[in-house]
């Protein structure tokens, strides 16, 4: 019966205070300035973090908007002012194309080839696996681009929504491969090994077993790739020429007022209209999916 | 409804691993079969090789009239239950139940209907509509067996199909899964390390070591005539009392005791050969009161089983060595003191001779030191492993 001992030291400890109120209350009195100092710290970081989002909900409704937050003479012309400009929104659109396709691409050869190495022996599988993701980070970035420019030339991909959205689908492979190798790793194998005695094609079992369980794993690779091109600029920036096929991040490059200056109204409410959409999709997804597993396996 | 026959069945594993080596078994038709064997003797290889989920890098197995060594799981026409029942959890309880059907292009209708039929016989009748995550132990298993029944298969497999309830309920799930097996009358081979499990479900049980098959029969044959110390060790909730022995005349002496020599062994044993005797605790009486003819040894361990109780003994070494232990159950108060001197007669016909590991004189005409058991009572020849 070790609970007997315990009860009686209880009271005994939080009786112990009483009489040495002295120090116990200048440990209360630092205490609070060291409350005081975590709050302002936290309050600053929040500011700092704040501010800009403060600024994008603001501005686009300014008659004169500036780099500063202020309380906004309410207009909606910057909007106006938006749709008159000839790319904006065939931009927005262009970067749904563009985002929509590579996150497609990206979730069905990611899921297969997902598949395959969690469920095949590849002699030196983590190493490939391991070098991919190294090497991904360098295909889409700055370095690459030059031969990557080549590579599109050659292939007569250049100003071709299709080229961007191989490239770009090349560079986020090997990470979404890793993620949703994870995903399939943790699934058993006795599910799949149930299909198959019951006759079930190895079509049949990845399409009714494997991807509806790793379905939240498939939304996350789909929401990372969307938000990756999102806000993708060099690679579009670089191989598309006609600004009709331009996206969103590569517009917003160009809304410069004649003087050569930031247009700050346009800017600021094309931020927002370009911000939106993923924002919706976020909402949408953890709804949608969110990150559920309903347990079949007794545990 | 079909019979399951393995010849030569063998099965080594990438790395060099024989999980199963050269097995010939006969499975009955409508035979309740039960595997058993300690973690790693091979005993969930053979069920997944039966099922093809393993490839037989050897020997052959046949279903019915069909040899199905290399036909895919799904053409063997056999049903299998995972230890984890394997439920899909994005499908309802109606459309795992209806997956085999699914599988077999039925409309959804008829799938429905087959669905609702089957959860009905096993009671599962209001669950249809929830997911496998909602239902508790028990009510997975039946929907788990509901689906593998829904098929109609000519076999059923179930990779322990016990170990994932607790103890109450798995009282309950074992009679249900009898009577349901009688119901369907359907060949059904299960896996167990549980003895007792074994004992309780199977007609006949193939009790495996190391990839082999140490004996096959009835619950009643295996418990009472082990075919050698592995099984005899084994099977019984408590192990058989293995003592070192010395047949003198008529006559085997036990720990410096002469006791009756076992009937069967006596056409097979000449005098002074080393023997071990073995003999089950349930089978031995314990008298407080001197007795001829009788081990003794002081009272060590009393432990309660409920209705009876295990009384250790240690026996006083027969040459001076160090002594010996012996377990006996004993009824209900009859309990002897700690530190006592008991007196422990053993049974008429209950005690049994072994000699290298192996039963002396099996009944049924077969003699087991060669590896050949005799059949069990519901038919099916079955050759063992070479010892």
């Amino acid at each position: 019966m070790t609970a007997g001992p315990r009860t009686t030291a209880g009271p005994a400890t939080s009786a112990d205070p009483v009489p040495t109120a002295g120090p116990g209350a200048a440990l209360g009195w630092r205490g609070a300035v060291v409350q005081i100092g975590r709050y302002t710290f936290v309050s600053v970081v929040l500011g700092f973090f704040a501010l800009p989002l403060l600024w994008l909900a603001t501005a686009p409704f300014d008659r004169t908007p500036t780099i500063t937050t202020s309380l906004p003479e309410f207009t909606l012309d910057n909007f106006r002012a938006l749709l008159d400009n000839p790319y904006a929104l065939r931009s927005l659109w262009n970067s749904i194309l563009l985002s929509g396709g590579t996150a497609v691409l990206v979730v069905t050869f990611a899921a297969l080839a997902a598949y395959a190495l969690s469920r095949v022996r590849v002699p030196g599988r983590d190493a490939l696996l391991y070098g991919l993701l190294l090497l991904s980070s360098i295909v889409t970035g700055t370095a690459t681009m030059v031969p990557l420019y080549e590579l599109a030339f050659r292939l007569n991909l250049i100003d071709s929504r299709l080229g961007v959205i191989l490239i770009l689908s090349g560079g986020l492979l090997p990470a979404a491969i890793f993620i949703l190798k994870d995903f399939m790793d943790s699934t058993p194998t006795s599910y799949e090994e149930s299909a198959r005695v019951f006759g079930a094609s190895p079509v049949q079992i990845v399409w009714q077993i494997v991807l509806p369980m790793v379905r939240p794993g498939l939304a996350t690779v789909a929401v990372w790739a969307v938000a990756n091109v999102w806000g993708n600029f060099l690679v579009p920036f670089l191989l598309l020429r006609n600004p009709e096929k331009a996206p969103a991040a590569v517009i917003m490059y160009t809304l410069y007022t004649e003087g050569g200056q930031a247009n700050l109204a346009l800017l600021s409410t094309f931020s927002l209209l370009y911000s939106l959409p993923v924002v919706l999709m976020f909402v949408f997804v953890s709804s949608r999916y969110g990150f559920r597993f309903h347990g079949g396996i007794k545990r | 409804m079909a019979a399951i026959t393995l010849r030569r069945l063998g099965k080594v594993y990438p790395g060099g691993v024989r999980a199963l080596d050269g097995l010939d078994l006969s499975i009955a038709d409508g035979e309740f079969f039960a595997l058993l064997g300690p973690s790693g003797c091979g005993k969930t290889t053979l069920l997944r090789t039966i099922a093809g989920l393993e490839v037989a890098t050897e020997g052959a197995v046949q279903i019915g009239d069909r040899d199905v060594t290399n036909l895919q799981p799904g053409r063997r026409d056999v049903a299998m239950v995972f230890q984890d029942y394997a439920l899909f959890p994005h499908m309802t309880v109606e459309e795992n139940i209806g997956y085999p059907l699914r599988i077999k292009k039925l409309p959804r209708s008829a799938r429905r209907d087959k669905a609702a039929e089957t959860a009905a016989e096993l009671g599962l009748t209001g669950l249809l509509d929830r997911r496998p995550g909602q239902l508790s132990g028990g009510q997975q298993q039946r929907v788990a067996l509901a689906r593998a029944m829904a098929c109609h298969p000519q076999v059923f497999l179930l990779d322990e199909p016990l170990s994932n309830l607790d103890a109450r309920l798995r009282l309950e799930a074992r009679t249900f899964l009898k009577r349901l097996q009688r119901e369907l009358g359907v060949t059904c081979v299960f896996v167990t390390h549980d003895q007792a499990e074994a004992l309780a479900l199977a007609d006949r049980i193939a009790v495996m070591e190391g990839g082999r098959i140490r004996q096959v029969g009835t619950p009643v044959e295996v418990f009472r005539r082990p075919a050698n110390t592995f099984v005899a060790g084994f099977i019984g909730s408590t192990p058989m009392n293995l003592l070192d022995a010395e047949v003198a005349g008529d006559a085997v002496v036990v720990a410096g005791t002469r006791l009756p020599l076992p009937e069967p062994a006596r056409a097979v044993v000449a005098d002074g050969d080393r023997v071990v005797y073995g003999v089950r605790p349930e089978y031995l009486d314990l008298h407080t009161a001197p007795l001829d003819d009788a081990l003794s040894g002081r009272v060590v361990v009393v432990e309660n089983l409920g209705s009876s109780s295990l009384v250790s003994l240690d026996l006083p070494g027969g040459d001076g060595v160090a002594g010996v232990g012996l377990q006996v159950v004993v009824p209900e108060g009859r309990e002897p003191e700690l530190g006592s001197t008991g007196w422990v007669v053993p049974r008429a016909g209950r005690s049994l001779l072994y000699r290298d590991g192996e039963l002396l004189g099996a009944d049924g005409g077969g003699v087991v030191g060669s590896g050949v058991v005799g059949a069990g009572a519901t038919g099916g020849g079955v050759v063992g492993g070479p010892a």
